[in-house]
Formats: C-alpha cells, structure tokens, sequence
C-alpha cells in the first residue's frame, strides 16, 4: 500500500508540478494566470492518444506533433486572450477572457474527440520494466523540464531575457528587448511543458476531457502554495499535493480525500495569502 | 396575473426614487409584463422555458451583485444552486428528517444558502481574483462529489424526487407564477441594494478599493452581507429549480449552469440590474431557439464572453447607455460656489488638533520617515513640502492609516488614532484626496461624491433591501449633501455625467467635494493642484482657504510653490524623512538649507 501511495503519489505530484510550471512561466511574462494551463495538460494526452493510437503515427513523432499542436495553443493564448486585456490588468479581464477560451477548448474535445477517457499509448514499449513507466514518466518529465528551464534561464541569452522580462516589463522594454516576442515565446514554452505534463501522465489520467478542469484546480494549488512565479515552490507543492491526495484517498476514500485537499488549500491561503514561499504584496497606495 | 403585473411594477418604482443604475422603470415593467403573458400566448414548453428563465434569475439577480458590482469573480455557483435543491428535496420528501410543508424546506434552503454563501465567499476577503474564481470551482466540484458520494441523503447518482409544491402553484402555470412572482420580488430586493448605498460602496471596492477605505467601507462588513443575500437567492432558487424538474440528480447541476449565471452577468454588463436579467433570458432562450446548436451552448456561451470581453467590456448595459454617448460640453471651467460651503462645515465647535510625533517608517532599510513630527491647527492650511521621495505622501498615508509607523504616534484632538486601519479614519473626522484620483469611472460624478458620506447613512442592509423608510430618508440626504458638495468645487453641471468623461482636473474636483461629503474635520490633500491649469490654480486655492476658514484643519502636500506660499499660514519642509525647516512662509521662502535641498549643493 504504502509503495502504491508514494509511486501513484509522485507521479500525480510530478503532473501537478508540471502544471504549476505552466501557469508560472506564463505568469512571468505578462502577470496573467490563465485558465488555459490545465486544459493543455488534458490536451497533451488527448493529442497523443489522437496521433499515436488513432492515428498509428510513430511514437516519438506523435510525441513531436503534440508538443507543436500544444505550443501553437499556447501562442494563440497569447493572441486571443491574454494581449487584447493587457492594457487592462488591473480590472483581471484576462480572467474572464482565458476561461472564455479554456472552456471553449474543452467543448471543443468534449464534442469532436470524446467525453469518456480514453486509452493512451504506451512510450516507451511494453518491455517489462522495473517500475511501470506511467510512475516514473511523467517524474522524469519533470525533472527534465526543471533542469531545461535552469539551461535556459542561466546559460542562455533567451532565458535571460525571459527572466528580465519577468523581473521588470518596462526596464525590459527600455533596454530594447522584444518585450512582445518574448511573451509568445513564453506561453509557447509553457504550453509545451503543460502538453508535457499530460503526454507523461497519459497512462495514468488517459485522454479524457475532464482532466482540463481537474489539472486547472490541482495544478494551481501548488502555485498558490509555493507563491506566484515561484517554480520551487511550485515543485515542492505539487509533490506535496501528489502524496497528500493520494494518502487521504486510501485513508479516507476518494472523495473525502478531494474535500480534505480543498480544505488544507483555502485554510493555508486564508492563513497565507501570498503563498508560503510568496512575496509580500505590492504597495497600494 | 394582475396581482404579479403589480408586483413587478412596485419594484423599480423604488430604484427609480433612489437614483439606481437603472433609472427606468420601464424595461422592467415591458419584460415582466412580456413575461406575465407567455401563458397565454404560448404552450406549456415555453412556460416551462420562462418558468426555468424566473427561477435562474432568482439567483442571478443576487449573484450580479457579487460578480456584476463588488467585481468577485465566482464562478462555481451552481454549487449553492445545488445545495438549495438538495435541501429542499430532502426536507420535503422527509428521508433525513420528518417531511416539512416546501415552504417551510424552502425557507430552511435559503438559511443553507446564506451560510454557505458566507463560507464560499470568504476566500474573496483575503484573496486575489484568480484566486477566490478557483475557490469557487473547487468548492462547485466538491459539492458534486458529495451529492454523488452521500447516497443515504442524496440517493447518489439515481437522485431523488424534487419537492412538490401545494396547490394552486403545483400546476404547470401556478408554478410559473408563483417563480415569476419570486423573480420580481428579487429585482426589487437587488434594485434597493444597488441603487443604495450599499450598492455603490460595492462598485467602489471593485474599482477604487483603496478611496472606498478612505471613506470609511469595510470590505469584509460589506461582502459578508452580500455574501448572505446572494447565497439565501441561491438556495431557494436551488429549491424553486428542484420542483421545476421534479427529480434531481448531481448530473443536473453542470458546470454549463454556473457558465449560465456568470455569463449573463458579464454580457448583461458590471454595475446594472436590467442587463444581466436581459443577458439571463437570452442565455436561457438562446439553446431553445437554435436546437441544432444546444450541444454547442456551452461553446457558444464562452464564445459570447470572450466577445464581450474583447469587444465590449461594458456589456449590454453600456449599449443600453446612450446618455454617456452624448457629447460633453467643451471647454468647461470650474467655478467654485464658496458661499455653499457653510452646508458642509465640520460639527460646531472643532479644536481638534493633528498631531504627528516621532514618526518612523521604514521599508525593508530605507527610512522613509525618520523621525518627523507636526501639528495642524482647525482652521489651518498646513503646508507639508519637500524634493521627491522626501516622505510627504508617505506621511499623509501614515495620518490615514494606510501605513502603519514603526514608531511614533499621531493623534486628533488628542485622541490616538488606529496605527494602519484606513477604515476607522471618516469615524475621526479624517477625508483625503489622492495624488492619483480614485474615482470610480463607471459611476456618475453624484455618485462618487456620495461616496464620501456612506458611513453617515442610517438604514441598514435590511432596510435598505426591502426599501423601508429609513432607506429614503438616506438618500435624499445623500443627494442633497452631494449637491451641496459639488456645487462647492463648481462642478454641479456636471453632476449625471459618468466620471471617466472627465477631464484630469476635474476629477481633482470630484475627490474634494467626496471628501467635503464627510464633513471632515482634518481634510488631506496630495498634490490637489497637478495637472491644473493657472485658473484652476486660483479657484483650488480659494477653494481650500475657505475650507480652512469653514473651520477644518487642512495639510497640504503640494510641488506647487506658488499655491504654498500663497494659502499657507505654516509649512513644514521635509527631506530624506526628516523635518528639514518648518515656520511661516516667509520664514520658509529664506531658510538657506531648504533652498539648498532643492536646488542641489
């Protein structure tokens, strides 16, 4: 039992963190928390099971495919829903304007692809394996996404530019860097690392249209925790939030288990607003 | 039907006296009417329609007050939609407890409402909007889950029957009626809120929360009364909604519905009841005109949001608002009556004195006040000057208990004022203005400059929803101070327009006649002459000598040297957080280490 909590528990709690990075890379760029992160998640795993299996396509091109398909929603994110509001932050349009376009997206499979889950593929072969690949897949996912991102955010002059951007929007700006492209850049990026999460936990969620709404709230759980734009913290909740869900499950059952994890989530908020790792709030007047 | 015509017509009657968002009786009248008459113009499936249409409104007509005017984006609300109906279905066919008669289940529905409202509500006092959005669909899943999960109450995914309401509402056209009659009866209650206020409080947390704590609003007082209304509509709706399907089941009760209630709203428009009833029927309507299209609705409905929100963020209700299209006067001057002020003058007999002493506030390791210390005298016109970053701003927000001192302490007429409680500063006698105005731009000028004297209403929430007498007497008072206010800045021609047509000064204007509203015994102004032409210059300057003169006590942070020395009987100088120089004008105009910090050297 316990081997079942911490394996099923790790690769829930790697998916989660996958989405809490999607939401936080787009956040950096444009302040915006958009609803689209879970339903990519849902998407990774409904395109691969769309490529892979109904299509028959190879699986490392149907892998490929996916992440494009993915990076091109993310930019449409951008386009759609998170540009046209941006002059109007402070009214929180884009809360509206990304839901508007999150449910569009799961209406949108719910009705051309399926509302039952449905089967996804196995990656790497039926090779019998130490561990199943759908507990450890989606923990390698993210321990390779978490170790691109610090290539990328150290080393290269990209990822720099993301982290100005991120840092300060208008020194960015002033020093000439391309504030836009870098944004469409961004939410390609996170777009792919949230395609990622639910192509890695395919096996595990299969592609079914309700993870969308599912990965939305337990994906932001973690952001909320670890504090906005913080992917640590982000990582240590979303594995928090993996093992805790799965051990209140088999303690207390299912749907006790989702009450409890809803309930520790708004009591630690209304202790810690900012999250436990967050920074203070900005001034207000 | 004519005793429910009657009905619908006292309702906007009252908002009409009030000067609601929606002066015009009219629309509702023509909907209620239309709606009256569908029993005789159609078969029984569109009065079923209209009846689905009534009981969705019961529980939108609350909900735009949270999402539409307080701005808190909950979108899981179908969630107390289905707890009313679960309630009332489980009361009333008695598998818990002994049956009770459905109104008394009904009632009982409300009650669970109103609790559960406050419990899924308070996450919006401390969180941000994404958040409390999230919280609201955490909270509409779970409910689900356990109506699933509880078999023994809820009879799990089979359900159980709704309520069956006695006679004469338990034939198709009684049930309608009697829903219909409930929808009136709420846009009555939302109409008295909104056009109150209480209405106007929650439009100015959603656009300027931080003038709405200036004036003396808790923001927690307030959503938490909303919070009960909104969710005691949700419940009995939840029950209204039961008996219209006569069995229930968790599958009833999609998340397409809470879609419904949210995108009504927001089509309908923020900060108006006709809208969202429109936006209400249309949603409602709109899966039955175009069949082909039903299994799209949910598609269709974002689809309508995100157009909205791209196109046209004000909804139906800034289509409707053709008065705001007109075009404004131009070349418009500001000609402050003085003679009105003695309307407005400070409680007889005001000696209170401001005393700041031994400031210190620090940022992480800046000392932005280190020390400072200073008093204003009633019936002074205290200058507070000094170069960019010297702590002036930060001091007045240390005085209107936006910041709290690390050390020090500040006192009126000797009374210790609450170290960083912006809210208990109106009760002090305490008004401000700030460096950028905070007005509420969807409002009209009279509006915002009610504002300023909400606390001094005496109807309560209760009063005020079912329009009792108090209610009236409020807001005549209102009207007639705000006039009175606004008459003293010059700005009374002014006073039906839409405060985002305004030009920059005159907004300036705006926020001192909010703040005259209160009566103010000590009145803050920051910057109030930026952005001003000459002329302007001259008429602030008038302005606030008479206000002085009027017998309130007046500190005054201004760049504007000319208007310092000009109005000021004292002027302190303020540099890197300290006290540079302080005295008489005169004093100040020669002092060598004021002129030296600001000219460098």
């Amino acid at each position: 039992m316990l081997t079942s909590i911490i394996s099923t528990g790790l690769a829930m709690g790697a998916i989660y963190a996958l989405i809490g990075i999607t939401y936080n890379t787009m956040y950096s760029t444009s302040r915006v928390m958009s609803f689209t992160a879970g339903q990519l998640g849902m998407l990774g795993g409904v395109f691969g099971a769309l490529f892979i299996l109904r299509f028959g396509i190879n699986s490392v091109v149907g892998f490929g495919l996916t992440m494009m398909v993915c990076a091109f929603i993310g930019v449409v994110t951008e386009l759609v829903a998170v540009r046209p509001v941006l002059k109007s932050i402070e009214q929180h349009l884009y809360v509206l304007s990304t839901l508007a376009l999150a449910l569009m997206i799961s209406q949108v499979v719910a009705i051309e692809w399926s509302t039952e889950p449905q089967a996804f593929p196995r990656f790497f072969g039926t090779a019998a394996a130490l561990i199943d690949e759908k507990f450890w897949f989606p923990v390698a996912a993210c321990a390779a996404t978490v170790i691109g991102l610090e290539v990328l955010y150290k080393h290269t002059l990209t990822g720099r530019a993301f982290k100005a951007v991120a840092e300060d929007n208008l020194a960015a700006q002033a020093l000439g860097l391309p504030e836009r492209n870098l944004r469409i850049a961004s939410y390609a990026l996170a777009a792919m690392i949230g395609g990622l999460a639910g192509f890695s936990g395919g096996s595990l969620l299969l592609a079914f249209v309700a993870n969308g709404g599912l990965l939305n709230f337990y994906g932001f759980v973690p952001v909320a925790l670890g504090g906005l734009g913080n992917n640590r913290g982000a990582i240590v909740g979303g594995f928090g939030l993996g093992l805790f869900q799965q051990a209140a499950s088999f303690l207390v059952g299912g749907i006790f288990a989702s009450v409890a994890v809803f309930s520790l989530f708004i009591i630690v908020l209304l202790i810690a607003p900012q999250g436990l790792f967050g920074a203070p709030q900005s001034r207000r007047v | 039907m004519s005793a429910d015509g009657a009905q619908a017509g006292l309702e906007p009657l009252s908002a009409l006296k009030v000067g609601g968002a929606n002066a015009s009786v009219v629309p509702f009248l023509a909907i209620f009417a239309l709606a009256a008459a569908v029993p005789f113009i159609g078969n029984d499936y569109w009065v079923l329609i209209a009846t689905r249409a009534a009981v969705y409104w019961v529980l939108v007509s609350g909900l735009t007050l949270v999402i539409g005017y307080a701005g808190q984006l909950a979108i899981g609300y179908v969630a107390l939609l289905t707890l009313g109906a679960y309630v009332t279905s489980v009361l009333a066919a008695g598998n818990v407890l002994p049956p009770i008669p459905v109104f008394a289940a009904l009632a009982l529905a409300g009650l669970v409402g109103a609790v559960a409202g406050v419990i899924v509500g308070l996450p919006a006092l401390r969180l941000r909007t994404f958040y409390f959005a999230m919280t609201t669909l955490g909270f509409a899943t779970i409910v689900t889950q356990i109506a699933l999960a509880w078999q023994s109450v809820t009879g799990g995914g089979i359900g159980l029957s709704g309520p069956e309401m006695p006679a004469p509402f338990n034939t198709t056209r009684g049930f309608f009626f009697f829903c219909l009659a409930a929808a009136a009866m709420c846009t009555w209650m939302s109409s008295n809120i909104a056009g109150s206020r209480y209405g106007r409080s929650l439009v100015a947390i959603r656009d300027a929360d931080v003038a709405a704590e200036a004036v003396g609003i808790s923001k927690p007082g307030l959503l938490t009364k909303v919070f009960i209304f909104c969710g005691a509509l949700a419940g009995i709706a939840g029950g209204l909604f039961a008996s219209l399907q006569t069995y229930i089941t968790p599958d009833a009760f999609t998340f397409d519905l809470s879609l419904l209630f949210f995108i009504s709203i927001l089509i309908g428009g923020r900060g108006s009841i006709l809208g969202p009833l429109i936006g209400t029927i249309v949603l409602t309507l709109l899966p039955e005109i175009a069949a082909p299209l039903a299994a799209w609705s949910a598609f269709l409905y974002a689809a309508m949001l995100l157009a909205v929100v791209l196109l046209i963020p004000g909804g139906i209700a800034a289509l409707l608002d053709f008065k705001s299209r007109a075009p404004l006067e131009t070349g418009r001057t500001i000609a402050p009556r003085l003679d009105m002020l003695s309307a407005l003058a400070p409680a007889v007999g005001n000696q209170e004195t401001l005393s700041v002493r031994d400031v210190v506030l620090t940022f992480g390791a800046v000392r932005a006040i280190d020390g400072a210390s200073l008093d204003v005298a009633s019936g002074q016109i205290h200058g507070l000057i000094g170069p960019n970053g010297s702590g002036k701003t930060t001091i007045l927000n240390v005085i209107s208990g936006f910041y709290a001192p690390n050390s020090g302490d500040v006192q009126l007429g000797g009374v210790p004022l609450e170290a960083g409680d912006p809210v208990t500063r109106t009760r002090h006698g305490i008004a401000r203005t700030f460096q950028t105005p905070r007005i509420v731009g969807e409002a009209c000028v009279l509006d915002n400059v009610m504002l300023g004297g909400t606390i001094n209403g005496r109807a309560g929430f209760f009063a005020t929803l079912l329009s009792l007498p108090g209610s009236f007497r409020d807001e005549r008072m209102f009207r007639s101070q705000a006039l009175a206010a606004l008459a003293c800045v010059g700005l009374d021609g002014l006073a039906d327009v839409r405060a985002d047509r305004l030009q920059h000064s005159e907004l300036r204007f705006v926020e001192i006649a909010r703040a005259l509203m209160s009566r103010p015994k000590l009145l803050l102004l920051d910057e109030p002459a930026a952005g001003l032409s000459v002329h302007e210059i001259v008429h602030l300057g008038q302005l606030v000598k008479a206000i002085a003169a009027n017998g309130a006590a007046v500190l005054l942070v201004e760049h504007h040297a000319d208007l310092i020395f000009g109005i000021c009987a004292h002027v302190t100088v303020l540099n890197l957080g300290r006290v540079l120089a302080e005295g008489t004008p005169d004093q100040i105009r020669v002092n060598k280490e004021v002129v030296s910090a600001y000219l460098g050297g």
